[in-house]
């Protein structure tokens, strides 16, 4: 059985029909990628997984049961774990507060000590900065608190919103590699991204999004080589 | 020098403009002539002096620190031309007023004063100093220049001396304002020998010429000596076991200090410690709603409404008595009823943020106080008649009737809100107001059950304000619908902004800030909203963070600042 499952959505904004029926499974230990052009319903998927939004018909089931209109706080507890899109890091607080935040949910103050640690070996940066109010850090750094915080919540399931948006193409590939190294480790990925390549190379499968609703999916790889992906995402000819 | 002076003699024109403008606008919104009534020393010096000459005094400071690279000399000689240049705006005013005012014949046509109230004989008299009018514009114009040195001189002196300077200034200052408050203090202390050391020490409800000599030159002492540096270096320099003994007896000494202020400072004084305590009380629950949980609250008022009225009606001797409670037992169903209606106002607006939270809240207030003052609740309320016939609370038989008892009464209830706000700050709670103040989603995204934790800063943050309000309806003896306008609501929000939003200190330093001084000054209450404006614009552009700033914030505002120096830095390497 799929660890998430998702059975023909539809979510609107108002009366603006949103995902038009989507349909996909992430499988345990699996990283899925989202990619598709802006609008075209990436963010929206994942907010109405995530418990943000609620979707009009259709069901979500997440480790066998089902999770539709459950809201974003509960999901916690069931260790799902999103980092929303543009960060969206606790400006105010510092580095070490947000990843406390992170914890909320948790009372294993061992588990809590041990996952600290392993998210300052992921993000070494996040350690010399730990005292540093979060709303100072480079753009970089903020997507890695994010990760980081997220992860605080010890999740079996992470779903990232464009991490890669906004950032020097160094610091991108340090975020691919600790979320690929996250993978490693048993955290099961769901990842939406515009930078398509980049998804798609660490991606063991991947669905593309057209005006909210799914067009192609199919192995990462095997997309790579498709043509329409290729033409519409990945820049080639 | 010279050369210096004409390469930056734009700077010269540009501060003596702005420092005209200042005058000008003081002495034509009549602050300057109104202020005049308020002597500071002996009858020389008024406070409508000290408006006259900011725009001056303010030039020179701006002077100075432009300035900075530049020698004594010349940096003082611009800040006398500034000053003096300033003044030219009022001598224009002078001219204007002798020709147009003055000179006009009764069949005049043009009729100045008709349009300007303050365009009058007696501003002319003030601005010359009663010395005629050549040699008074003359007089003006060289004081003014002294004005502009005396604002360099708050920048430029050597560092001792420019602190004495500058302490020795405030303090003469601060003795002459309040010289009514600080003579009946004395009085209070030291009875009738106190009575004959005010006769020394002041005169005409001012200080007395060569009593300010004296305590210039011991408070210019005191800052030149830097007892305050000392002290805090010594301080520092003790080892930790003895800081707490201090800690101990400062701490004892601060609750002898506030036990003992409303027998020290005498009736009229105890009824705005009243009002203070009030507003700290109001001030700490709306720092919950909108400082710590980021939900901007402009309806604030409806709760203290609540708490005001639930007390009237529950405990009342007149007609719309409903129950023989008396404060005691009535306080916690006042404080359960603000509690209530602050879950009900919670829900409609669970789903808005920013700007359209403090409109629905803005319009939440104003239906209370129509509500209140509506003959559809006029058989609940009173309507416009109000709740009449409440009683004092009494305490063991007692009747809390002085306004020193019910000064106690807030100063509780004061230190109760502190308490439960530190508490609350620090717990779980707090983090989650934090939090959801930064980012409601993420906050969503890591556990918090948003519905839950604004629902809980509504409802605290409305039960203090209804305590506030039930024990403003019983020191009043009676409540009517237009005492709970939208100007509590503004108060309460300006003093915790001025204060430092989030920080508990700030608020009892905003409450004596905007709603103490403007009590002890009571005499000019037409100018508060002015000065409160002013206030209010002058915080925000030069300390954004309040006077007593939040650890937090503190950190946030250094951190930005070695960011912004870091990018500097990196963009010029």
């Amino acid at each position: 059985m799929a660890m998430l499952e998702i059975n023909d959505i539809h979510t609107y904004y108002g009366n603006i029909h949103a995902l038009k029926g989507i349909s996909l499974t992430v499988e345990e230990g699996e990283i899925v990628t989202l990619i598709g052009a802006n609008g075209a319903g990436k963010t929206t998927t994942l907010r109405t997984i995530s418990g943000l939004l609620t979707p009009r018909e259709g069901s979500i089931s997440y480790l066998g049961n089902d999770i539709t209109g459950v809201p974003a706080h509960d999901l916690v507890y069931q260790r799902m774990a999103m980092v929303p899109e543009g960060r969206g890091v606790f400006a105010k607080l510092t580095v070490q507060e947000n990843l406390e935040m992170g914890a909320y949910s948790r009372n294993d103050k061992e588990g809590i000590a041990r996952d600290f640690e392993r998210v300052f070996e992921l993000f070494p940066r996040l350690k010399e900065r730990r005292k540093q109010v979060a709303g100072t850090l480079s753009g970089g750094e903020q997507q890695m608190l994010a990760t980081g915080r997220a992860m605080m919540t010890s999740p079996r399931l992470l779903m990232l919103d464009e991490p890669s948006m906004g950032l020097a193409p160094v610091l991108v590939d340090a975020v691919f590699d600790a979320i690929v190294e996250i993978n490693k480790e048993g955290t099961t990925i769901l990842l939406v991204e515009q930078n398509a390549l980049m998804a798609l190379s660490i991606a063991n499968r991947g669905y593309v999004l057209q005006t909210g609703q799914i067009v192609l999916h199919d192995d990462a790889a095997a997309l790579k080589q498709n043509e329409m992906v290729q033409k519409a995402y990945l820049g080639m000819d | 020098m010279f050369n210096t002076l004409q390469e930056k003699f734009p700077l010269i024109q540009k501060f003596a403009l702005l420092g005209g403008i200042v005058a000008i606008y003081l002495t034509a919104v009549g602050v300057v002539i109104t202020f005049s009534l308020r002597n500071l020393i002996g009858t020389f010096v008024s406070l409508g002096h000290v408006f006259l000459v900011l725009g001056a005094v303010g030039a020179g400071v701006l002077i100075a620190q432009q300035f900075k690279d530049e020698d004594d000399a010349s940096t003082y000689v611009a800040g006398f031309l500034t000053g003096a240049m300033s003044s030219v705006s009022l001598i224009l005013f002078n001219i204007v007023v002798q020709l147009f005012v003055v000179q006009a014949s009764e069949e005049g046509v043009f009729h100045l004063r008709e349009m300007f109230v303050n365009f009058s004989p007696d501003s002319l008299a003030f601005l010359t100093f009663g010395q005629g009018f050549l040699f008074g514009n003359v007089l003006l114009f060289f004081l003014f220049g002294l004005m502009g040195l005396l604002g360099v001189s708050f920048i430029r002196l050597p560092e001792k001396i420019r602190r004495g300077w500058i302490n020795g200034l405030i303090w003469v200052f601060s003795v002459g304002l309040f010289s009514e408050n600080v003579s009946q203090v004395i009085r209070e202390l030291f009875k009738y020998s106190g009575t004959s050391f005010n006769k020394i020490l002041f005169t005409q409800k001012a200080l007395n010429p060569v009593a300010a000599i004296v305590l210039f030159a011991l408070t210019f002492a005191f800052g030149y000596m830097g007892i305050k540096t000392a002290t805090s270096q010594k301080w520092a320099a003790m080892p930790v076991e003895k800081q707490k003994t201090g800690r101990i007896v400062i701490t004892v000494m601060a609750v002898i200090f506030v036990a003992a202020l409303p027998w020290l400072v005498g009736l009229f004084l105890s009824q705005a410690l009243f009002i203070i305590g009030m507003y700290v009380m109001m001030g700490l629950g709306l720092n919950i709603v909108v400082g710590y949980a980021g939900l901007l609250d402009l309806g604030y008022v409806a709760f203290f409404a609540f708490g005001a009225y639930t007390m009237g009606i529950l405990t009342t001797t007149g007609v719309l008595g409903r129950s023989d409670l008396n404060f005691w037992t009535a306080l916690p169903f006042a404080m359960l009823v603000g509690v209530l209606w602050g879950v009900l106002l919670g829900f409609p607006v669970l789903r808005m943020r920013g700007d359209y939270l403090a409109i629905v809240t803005l319009g939440f207030g104003e239906i209370i106080r129509i509500l209140a003052l509506s003959n559809w609740l006029a058989p609940l309320g009173g309507g416009a008649q109000g709740v009449l016939h409440i009683p004092q609370p009494e305490f063991f038989g007692l009747s809390m009737n002085s306004p020193q008892a019910m000064y106690y009464l807030v100063v509780l209830g004061a230190v109760l809100a502190a308490f439960v706000t530190i508490r609350l700050r620090d717990s779980r709670l707090g983090r989650q107001w934090m939090a959801m103040r930064e980012d409601e989603d993420v906050a969503e995204a890591m556990g918090i059950n948003l519905v839950q934790t604004k629902l809980l800063a509504f409802s605290i943050g409305a039960a203090f304000s209804a305590l506030a309000g039930s024990i403003f309806a019983a020191r009043l003896g009676n409540i009517f619908p237009h005492s709970f306008n939208i100007l509590i609501s503004i108060n309460a929000l300006a003093l915790i902004i001025v204060g430092g939003l989030g920080s508990i200190p700030g608020v009892v330093v905003g409450a004596i800030i905007l709603i103490g001084l403007p009590e002890m000054l009571r005499e000019f209450a037409e100018y508060r909203l002015l000065m409160y404006g002013i206030l209010l614009i002058i915080m925000m552009i030069v300390k954004p963070d309040g006077f007593m700033p939040e650890a937090r914030r503190r950190q946030e505002i250094k951190d930005e600042k070695d960011f912004l120096t870091e990018q500097a830095a990196k963009s010029e390497g």
